[in-house]
Parts: structure tokens; C-alpha cells; sequence
């Protein structure tokens, strides 16, 4: 009954999660927008683990594991980045520029 | 009825954080909206029967993970007022066009149900909780059919804790 609702809730979060990494240029939030999209796919999962099986919310136990493993990696660039850069504005990422 | 009424009260708060999440200035005000967001996917999770999703939504996101983001964010001192960091309004119009596209393409594509074949029975999610318990639900598929991507889970944490030490590091 829920799965109509959960799957439009779920394309409004991720819609809006690519709107802000388009939209945002700190890389921070950018990451944040990042999160928010990963947990809109996390909610079509769940909504769709309720009728098609079980093994659905499996998956999203997965998703939250390399959704750990991104962050904790991602901030540490952030980190190594800010040391060159003093600051973490996308625009001024250009270590790998030729 | 009821179900549908707090799904929507969920569904509504997750939006809303979500879009201020997206449009405030400090990084700090949008983490604690993007918090805001992954509670009110929690409840969701809870009115869709994944009591056990739920609980590890609020443990691992809007605890651990949130408190990663806070912490970097205010070890660079980013908390402070500066510039904005969003683009300009050419580039939001393009951004709101691209958002709405999207949109409506999730949209039309959530028209497509699967296929009643393919459906469990009614209610039998609740008779695996009822059954086995909120966690035992979960926990029988996990290791028994993802048994070996769950081992692999476990050297991707590692990979993504050395990782982070050696990145993060200014000499070894």
C-alpha cells in the first residue's frame, strides 16, 4: 500500500540530492548530497523489500556499510585537500588538471 | 488511512530537510537539516516494516556518520560566515531544469509495478517479523545468502579505515 508513496517520496530525495551536488560548490555539502541520495535508493529498497522479499533490506544493510567506508575516506581527502588548499570549494581542485 | 497520514507527516519533514539541507549557507545548519532527514527516513523505514533498518538508519547515519561530517567540518572551521558557495542564477535555473527532468522521469518510471508473479503474498514480511523477530527477519537472509559479501563488507571497512589513516596523516 506504502510502496507508490515511499518509491515518489524516494525520487523527490534523490532529485534533490543531484540538484545540490549541481547546486553546492563546498565540497562538504556536496558529500552531504551525496549521503542523501544513497539513502533515497536506501528507501525504494526497503519499499520494495516489503513486497518482492526480504533480501532487499539486506541490501540496504550494504549500502550503509560502503556508505560508512565513502565518508570516512572522502573526508579524510577533504582533509589532505584543506592542508594544500585552505579551503574546500570544488572550484579550486585542480591537482589533477594537466 | 492512519499509515498514510504519518507516512506523509514522515514524507513531508524528509522533503522539506532535504530541500533546506540543499539551499542553507552554513555547512554546519545543513548537516542538522540532512539529520532532520535521515530520522524521518527512519520513521518511514519503521511504517514499512524494517524495524532493524530503522534502528541501524539512526545508529549508523544520523549518529556516526553525521557526527564524521560535524566533526571535519568544524576541525576546518568552515562554521564561520563567509562567501556563498552556491552557484549563480543562470546555473540554478539549469539546476532547477535538471531537478525537475529528473523528477519526472522517477515519476513515470514508478508507474511500472512489478510483476504479480514476482509479489510475496500479502503480509508475509510481517509473519517473517512476527515468526523470527525484527532482527532474525534480516539476519537469516544475511547470512545465509550474503554470507560471503557480508565477509567482504568487513575488509572494506578495513580498507576504508587504513585508507583514512594514510590519507588523513600528515607523515607515517
Amino acid at each position: 500500500m506504502l510502496l507508490g508513496p515511499s518509491l515518489g517520496v524516494s525520487a523527490i530525495l534523490f532529485s534533490l540530492g543531484v540538484a545540490g551536488v549541481l547546486f553546492r560548490r563546498n565540497a562538504i555539502v556536496v558529500f552531504m548530497c551525496i549521503e542523501l541520495m544513497l539513502n533515497a535508493v536506501n528507501l525504494s529498497f526497503v519499499a520494495l523489500a516489503q513486497q518482492l522479499g526480504r533480501e532487499g533490506q539486506v541490501i540496504v544493510f550494504f549500502v550503509m556499510a560502503v556508505a560508512a567506508a565513502e565518508a570516512a575516506v572522502g573526508l579524510a581527502i577533504m582533509i589532505g585537500i584543506y592542508r594544500h588548499k585552505s579551503s574546500v570549494n570544488v572550484k579550486e581542485f585542480n591537482l589533477l588538471r594537466g | 488511512m492512519t499509515q498514510l497520514v504519518v507516512f506523509w507527516i514522515f514524507g513531508g519533514v524528509a522533503i522539506g530537510s532535504a530541500f533546506l539541507c540543499i539551499t542553507r549557507r552554513s555547512p554546519v545548519v545543513s548537516a542538522l537539516w540532512l539529520v532532520s532527514t535521515l530520522f524521518a527516513l527512519a520513521g518511514i523505514y519503521v511504517l514499512l516494516e524494517a524495524q532493524f533498518i530503522a534502528a541501524v538508519q539512526v545508529l549508523v547515519y544520523a549518529g556516526a556518520i553525521m557526527v564524521l561530517f560535524l566533526f571535519v567540518i568544524m576541525l576546518l572551521n568552515l562554521g564561520r560566515r563567509g562567501p556563498s558557495d552556491m552557484i549563480g542564477w543562470v546555473g540554478r535555473l539549469v539546476v532547477l531544469a535538471i531537478g525537475g527532468v529528473l523528477v519526472v522521469e522517477l515519476w513515470v518510471l514508478r508507474q511500472v509495478m512489478p510483476a504479480a508473479e514476482l509479489r510475496l503474498p500479502a503480509g508475509s514480511i510481517t509473519r517473517f517479523v512476527e515468526e523470527q523477530g525484527a532482527v532474525g527477519a534480516i539476519s537469516e537472509p544475511l547470512f545465509r545468502g550474503f554470507l560471503i559479501p557480508f565477509e567482504i563488507t568487513s575488509l572494506l571497512l578495513l580498507a576504508a579505515i587504513v585508507g583514512a589513516v594514510v590519507l588523513a596523516k600528515r607523515q607515517l
